[in-house]
């Protein structure tokens, strides 16, 4: 493990608080949101891929789809992922965008293995398309005999990433992060939080906590991020790190209380809820909402897909569901994709190995 | 009375021109998907999702409600004519409607099933319309324990009266919970039973696969092995007479099987773990064990294919619940419903109600106005279902082979999965012949996936103490029911070798 604070020279955003007082931890994780680089040249970016897109979808023109084309969900139907890929594909067919339809099917099994061997061995690899989460990196780390190496997939269209926020029930009488810090050390191991399945984006953040804060929480995983809120509600559990879109039903009805975000700043929709960064701790986690293609994809039908996507992307009806949605928008060309899938492999590799510790 | 004007409102909006057209198109559509064996109500919703976008968002959800609807009612037809179940839904419609149709009575299992389907949606309609707002409180009352209450009970139903052969039966759901462990493990994040590392195993065993290779292949072999091709049956009345009279004869025999499904069925439903499937399964069981003439399930008793219709439709309305007032989808179709509705700019959730009431009232209106659609489109085209039952089984058979292979396939996308149907197809065909029940092995497989992660939830809830299940308030009474029934063959069998005994 690495102690040079040099490597995130970037982290002057927050100010003195990511000072020596950080692990080794959160200083390899610091790598991960290094990202978060971007964040201030986001805006740059983001008007950069405006001007871009013109040539790119003129170019693409080259090359048309010829076939339905294969749009694979990297997990169940109902969940964060499924309603992006439905999303995306009612926008482009409602606005005539591809000639050939996208056909979603959803290959969740194996968290997300199936569908990654499905886009491994695709015999055609030029209408093979696939939306992610963040199990596109821990399956493949978990799972070593699946034999993925997903470098060699084809990076398109980074739709966005999903921030994890820290929620308890209004009954609980808990209202910021140090009453509950404090709650759970009381309970001493009886603590009870749910989240989604061991190895899963939940449990790593939950992990995370722990140990920065020296918790004794009992993990209860379920098969996905709704039932998870729903056993809030019920109050079956005591907190859980779902993600906005998931809990903002009962936040709104006033039933759940966030207490803390797991962003790199401040969300627009909670703008009185700290980040985990204010608390001192260079720890941010988001699920990463993309689009990739088969290895193997084409360089002319990875830029028809680019130039698709990123239509959708900067259309209005995306741009709408972000906000609505509280995705931040994080958008990469190709090299800065690869460079990011990198990072993050990196990553979750250390926070598994302590997971599994 | 203010739910009433809602109510009369909402009918209104699902009565607007646009609105009843799509409900009349959506029923028809729905009803020959859920005919479709293998196509159930999830890939008819997913794959006309898209559509909606061009439609207003009551009009768009009212349209995907009638699919789901139509594919209830049509998932019996394939149950009842061809044995292979049109939906996963629709499984154990196959165990007595297909006898019946055998029998020469079809028709009779269909207006059954569509009577029924129609009670079962009516009556859950009307408690949705009442108790929205409570029954979802209900559901989130209902943690892991008491989920897993609810499938211990599930379980002791088919185990009480899985007929006279218990070790059999108790053989049949072991069998299908073995099954249903294989795949990825969501609690230790670890892949199981992966068999010889054959990747396809990953995804574990679909319940949909099952059902084809046992109902679909399995019992055409069956049916090829017990006559010889050479089966007769009787030509069924198709006169409107015929369809009155079978009406009434599904009146009588089966009011009993469709009160408990349309009441069990909706219960079921509303809570987000299960759904229609385990609803119609627990309709089937509870019908069984509460008749007098349980003997007669499986060999086609009108009740035994009403309660489970009832149940599907009931439990169809019932899994909106949670969906629209909770934001959690009570099945797989409620799920796309529910990704369609973020679509449409909708947040779910427990102000949709307050937020969003003409939608929502709009929606009501239209599932009564739906269920009446599908229940008269459904009785027109019985004729036309029944008539294909007068080809002479020899050509039925490779149609039926063909339409489980393409079902199979249709549902999955996955050669691994037609080879599963036919592995499952000859191994359903030899437990008969040795004379193993099979729906329970059925039951072990949808339930399985259920029960096993409410158990070790709770189990890590209590930190390993089962009385977990019993000091709960819901939990409690439940289990203990569920024992008891469990239980009480094994009762029975020492009451009778005691009398044996001193007389």
């Amino acid at each position: 493990m690495n102690e040079t604070g040099g490597r995130s020279p970037e982290g002057d955003e927050d100010g003195a608080k990511s000072a020596n007082n950080t692990s080794a931890t959160a200083d390899i994780l610091r790598e991960e949101y290094t990202m978060k680089l971007t964040k201030r040249s986001f805006l740059g970016l983001a008007l950069g891929s405006t001007l871009a897109t013109l040539p790119i979808s003129a170019f693409a023109q080259d090359w048309q789809p010829t076939r339905p084309i294969d749009f694979t969900i990297m997990a169940g139907s109902g969940g964060g992922a499924d309603q992006i890929a439905r999303f995306v594909q009612s926008v482009v067919e409602a606005n005539d965008m591809t000639n050939r339809p996208l056909i979603p099917t959803n290959r969740g099994g194996g968290s997300g293995a199936e569908a990654l061997l499905h886009l491994n061995d695709a015999r055609d690899p030029d209408h093979t398309l696939m939306v992610t989460l963040n199990s596109f990196y821990t399956t493949p780390i978990r799972q070593e005999g699946l034999g993925i190496d997903i470098e060699a997939f084809t990076p398109i269209t980074m739709m966005g990433v999903d921030p994890f926020v820290l929620w308890v029930h209004k009954d609980s009488g808990i209202t910021t992060f140090e009453q509950f810090i404090e709650t759970v050390r009381e309970m001493d191991g009886e603590y009870v939080m749910g989240g989604t399945g061991s190895g899963q984006e939940d449990s790593i953040v939950i992990a995370y906590m722990s140990g920065a804060y020296d918790l004794d929480i009992k993990y209860i995983p379920y098969d996905g991020g709704g039932a998870v809120a729903k056993d809030l509600a019920g109050q079956q559990i005591m907190a859980t790190v779902n993600n906005p879109a998931e809990a903002k039903g009962f936040y709104e009805a006033g039933d759940f209380v966030p207490l803390l975000a797991f962003s790199d700043e401040r969300m627009d929709a909670y703008p009185d809820v700290p980040t985990m960064k204010e608390k001192g701790h260079d720890f941010s986690y988001y699920n990463q909402r993309a689009i990739v293609g088969a290895p193997g994809m084409s360089d002319e039908a990875a830029a028809y897909y680019r130039g698709i996507f990123s239509d959708v992307y900067e259309g209005a009806d995306w741009q709408a569901y972000l906000v609505s949605e509280s995705l931040s928008p994080l958008p990469m060309d190709e090299a800065e994709t690869r460079a990011y899938w990198a990072t993050q492999v990196a990553n979750h590799r250390q926070l598994l190995s302590e997971i599994d510790g | 009375m203010e739910v009433f004007s809602f109510l009369v409102s909402g009918i209104f909006t699902a009565l607007e021109p646009i609105n009843l057209g799509l409900i009349l198109v959506g029923v028809t559509v729905g009803l020959f998907i859920g005919a479709m064996p293998g196509l159930g109500s999830v890939n008819g919703v997913a794959i006309l999702l898209p559509i909606t976008f061009l439609v207003p968002p009551a009009s768009a959800i009212i349209f995907l409600a009638a699919i789901y609807y139509g594919a209830m009612y049509g998932g019996a037809i394939s149950s009842v004519t061809l044995g292979i179940p049109g939906a996963s839904t629709a499984v154990a419609t196959t165990f007595d409607g297909r006898p019946l149709a055998l029998q020469g009575r079809a028709s009779l299992a269909l207006v059954t099933a569509a009577l029924a389907s129609f009670v079962g949606g009516t009556v859950a309609t009307i408690f949705f319309t009442l108790f929205a707002p409570l029954l979802a409180t209900v559901a989130l009352n209902f943690g892991p324990p008491e989920i897993f209450a609810l499938m211990l009970l599930a379980f002791a139903t088919f185990v009480g009266l899985g007929g006279d052969d218990i070790p059999k039966t108790i053989f049949s759901i072991c069998f299908g919970l073995v099954l249903a462990t294989v795949g990825f493990d969501t609690i230790s994040g670890e892949p199981r039973l992966v068999l010889f590392d054959i990747q396809g195993f990953l995804r574990g065993i679909g319940f949909i696969v099952l059902a084809i290779g046992v109902y679909g292949i399995g019992e055409m072999l069956w049916t090829i092995e017990q006559t010889r091709g050479e089966i007769t049956t009787t030509n069924p009345k198709m006169t409107a007479k015929g369809l009155a009279s079978d009406a009434k004869e599904a009146v009588r025999r089966g009011w009993k099987g469709t009160w408990i499904g349309s009441i069990l069925g909706f219960f079921v439903g509303v809570l987000p773990a299960a759904g229609a499937t385990p609803g119609s399964l627990m309709s089937y069981g509870v019908a069984k064990m509460v008749s007098r003439t349980p003997q007669e399930y499986g060999r086609g008793s009108p009740d035994g294919v009403a309660a489970p219709e009832a149940a599907n439709n009931s439990a169809s309305t019932g899994s909106m619940l949670p969906m629209l007032t909770l934001g959690i989808p009570g099945s797989p179709t409620t799920a796309i419903l529910l990704g369609g509705m973020v679509i449409w700019g909708l947040t779910p959730g427990p102000r949709l109600f307050l937020d969003e009431s003409e939608f929502v009232w709009g929606l009501i209106g239209s599932f009564y106005i739906s269920n009446l659609a599908a229940v008269l489109i459904n009785l027109a085209f019985i004729p036309l279902f029944v008539w294909m039952l007068r080809m002479p089984f020899t050509i039925l058979a490779p149609l039926i082979f063909v339409l489980s292979i393409v079902g199979g396939f249709a549902a999955t996308r996955s050669m691994h999965d037609l080879w599963l149907i036919v592995i499952f197809g000859l191994g359903a065909f030899f437990m008969r012949k040795f004379d193993y029940p099979l729906a329970p092995a059925v039951l072990a497989i949808v339930l399985g996936p259920i029960a096993e992660p409410t158990l070790r939830q709770s189990l890590l809830l209590s930190s390993g103490d089962p009385m977990i299940f019993f000091t709960r308030p819901i939990a409690g009474p439940i289990t203990v029911i569920a024992i008891i029934l469990i239980l009480l063959p094994a009762f029975k069998l020492l009451r009778r070798r005691r009398s044996v005994a001193s007389g």
